[in-house]
């Protein structure tokens, strides 16, 4: 099943041509990995499709983004329901200066989807979905900016998950993890696959060759190649893509 | 030589910035001393549980009564009506310029945020005194409009720009990354605004009315034109009332010098003094501690 699939994608910031007509269908509960150098366009690609560079002035896009067979550009698409059923994750873990609780509690807030009564059960398992009950337990009432840097980065992930998505858009997740921190992470993802389509963007090649079922290789807004992530990994059909996952460039 | 020369050039140079430097120190430690010592004098004729917690203020009776009570009262009815009144006004606007509004609106409200705070307190007084005043007389039919809510409400305007400046630069510094996982999880700008944006600014938005408080209870002239004088404890806004700081200024021109109306004069205002330090202090304790 398709996910997510773009057609003929073009996005200008200003008069600056930033995506170059993308064209890729991403599989319902994998993991796609999006790769390339830096300034390649790949963050801007899955910014794109929870419309979160609608917040950026004079950015205009052309091109279709289906998801679920909708496009999401069209204009009468509820900018709500698309953010809540598509969750992303930040380069820095970014918890609300709240109490952990309700941080996770935020989404359905704001949702109505649970009563206050029903509340506690939710945080509770959106904890659990992401390996921090056990460590946060007893410390829900305390501030989300006080725990480690991995676990605010769960709890961002956690607090996704209560709002119940189906994508995971994860913006370099671990960039500002130590790599033990990364590990746990990475884990973590190949459990949440089972139930959530996750795309994530990553300029470490190691961890989209661990994690990913499928990869698109990016660089100067194209989209090179997309394809399994073995082939693109041991038989990359285009030239350039070879050159950058062999470290020549990037 | 010529090198001593330079050493005693840069001696005097830095002297200078350093007396300079410590220069507003010393005036208010100096008019702290003034005040306390002029003050104080009041105590040895005059008990001063008589002078705080008197409820009559009749400085030329015989004899003198010098109860400050009706007065802290005048101030605080006034203070807190205006404060009700400016900060919801004065938040919304925060919120508004620096998160709706487009660039040009921006810059135009700022600019007239700055001349509202530009105008002096006794033209605020006087407009308020042919316009505000007749006004809240006819609106509520009582004898005069020289009330509390006239004094609350001009006053009001005078803590605007504070508060609108503070907490704007309180809302500016909240991190963008908040707003972005606010809305990327489906908030509305509207719920972002008020259970992100707001949470995590509020300890800039308490420092910026602490600052509203301590300007509003300063004040002087404009109060003293439109509240009414009348030193007696308040029961609504719809009396006139009297403040400490237009007590101070309207009384001290009549006094004797070293009789003991002036002391007390200087006893209200090292009352005054202390207040108004007590929230500016706590002010600066929101404005300087750290994130949650």
């Amino acid at each position: 099943m398709k996910k997510i699939t773009t057609e003929d994608l073009n996005l200008y910031y200003g008069s600056f041509h930033a995506l170059k007509g993308i064209g890729m269908a991403i599989e319902e509960r994998r993991i796609t990995a999006i790769i390339g150098p830096s300034g390649c366009g790949k963050s801007t690609l899955v910014r794109i499709f929870n419309r979160i560079n609608d917040l950026i002035e004079e950015v205009r896009i052309t091109g279709k983004v289906l998801i679920d067979g909708r496009n999401i550009y069209e204009p009468d698409y509820d900018l709500v329901s698309l953010r809540k059923s598509v969750g992303m994750v930040f380069q820095r873990p970014n918890p609300f200066p709240l109490s952990i609780y309700d941080n996770v509690a935020f989404g359905p807030r704001i949702h109505r989807m649970a009563g206050e009564g029903d509340l506690p059960g939710l945080v509770e398992e959106s904890l659990k979905a992401v390996n921090l009950w056990g460590d946060l337990k007893d410390k829900l009432k305390r501030s989300a900016l006080n725990i480690p840097l991995e676990q605010q980065q769960r709890l961002c992930i956690a607090r996704l998950i209560a709002v119940r998505p189906d994508v995971l858009l994860m913006d370099e997740p671990c960039s500002a993890l130590d790599p033990v921190a990364t590990l746990k992470i990475e884990e973590l993802m190949t459990e949440l696959k089972k139930r959530y389509t996750i795309v994530i963007v990553t300029h470490n090649m190691q961890q989209a060759a661990r994690i990913s079922d499928e990869t698109g290789f990016m660089l100067l807004g194209e989209l090179i190649e997309f394809d399994r992530t073995e082939k693109i990994f041991t038989a990359p059909s285009d030239k350039r893509t070879e050159e950058y996952i062999t470290g020549r460039y990037g | 030589m010529d090198r001593t020369l330079r050493r005693t050039k840069e001696f005097i140079v830095e002297g200078l910035i350093f007396l300079s430097g410590i220069t507003s120190i010393l005036f208010v430690v100096l008019i702290f001393v003034f005040l306390l010592k002029e003050g104080l004098s009041l105590f040895k004729e005059y008990p001063a549980g008589q002078f705080l917690f008197g409820t009559g203020w009749y400085p030329i009776s015989e004899p003198p009564r010098f109860g400050i009570v009706p007065l802290v009262c005048g101030s605080l009815i006034v203070t807190v009506g205006a404060i009700m009144i400016a900060v919801p006004v004065s938040v919304a606007a925060a919120l508004y310029i620096s998160e709706l509004a487009p660039v040009k609106i921006k810059d135009f409200l700022k600019a007239g945020i700055e001349m509202l705070a530009a105008i002096p307190s006794v033209v605020l007084g006087f407009i308020g005194m042919v316009t505000l005043v007749p006004f809240v007389r006819s609106f509520f039919h009582i004898p005069t409009g020289l009330t509390a809510l006239s004094g609350s409400i001009m006053l009001a305007f005078m803590a605007m720009p504070t508060i609108i400046t503070i907490a704007e630069d309180a809302i500016n510094a909240v991190p963008k990354p908040y707003k972005e996982g606010a809305l990327a999880l489906g908030a509305t700008r509207w719920q972002m605004m008020y259970k992100i944006v707001l949470v995590a600014a509020s300890p800039g938005i308490i420092a910026a009315i602490m600052l509203g408080i301590g300007r509003v209870i300063g004040e002087t002239m404009a109060v003293m034109m439109i509240t009414g004088n009348s030193a007696v404890i308040p029961h609504s806004f719809l009396q006139p009332v009297r403040t400490m700081t237009a007590t101070i200024a309207s009384e001290m021109g009549e006094t004797v010098y070293g009789s003991e109306h002036y002391f007390a004069l200087f006893a209200l205002g090292i009352v005054l003094f202390i207040i108004t330090f007590i929230i500016n202090f706590i002010a600066d304790l929101f404005l300087h501690r750290k994130k949650i």
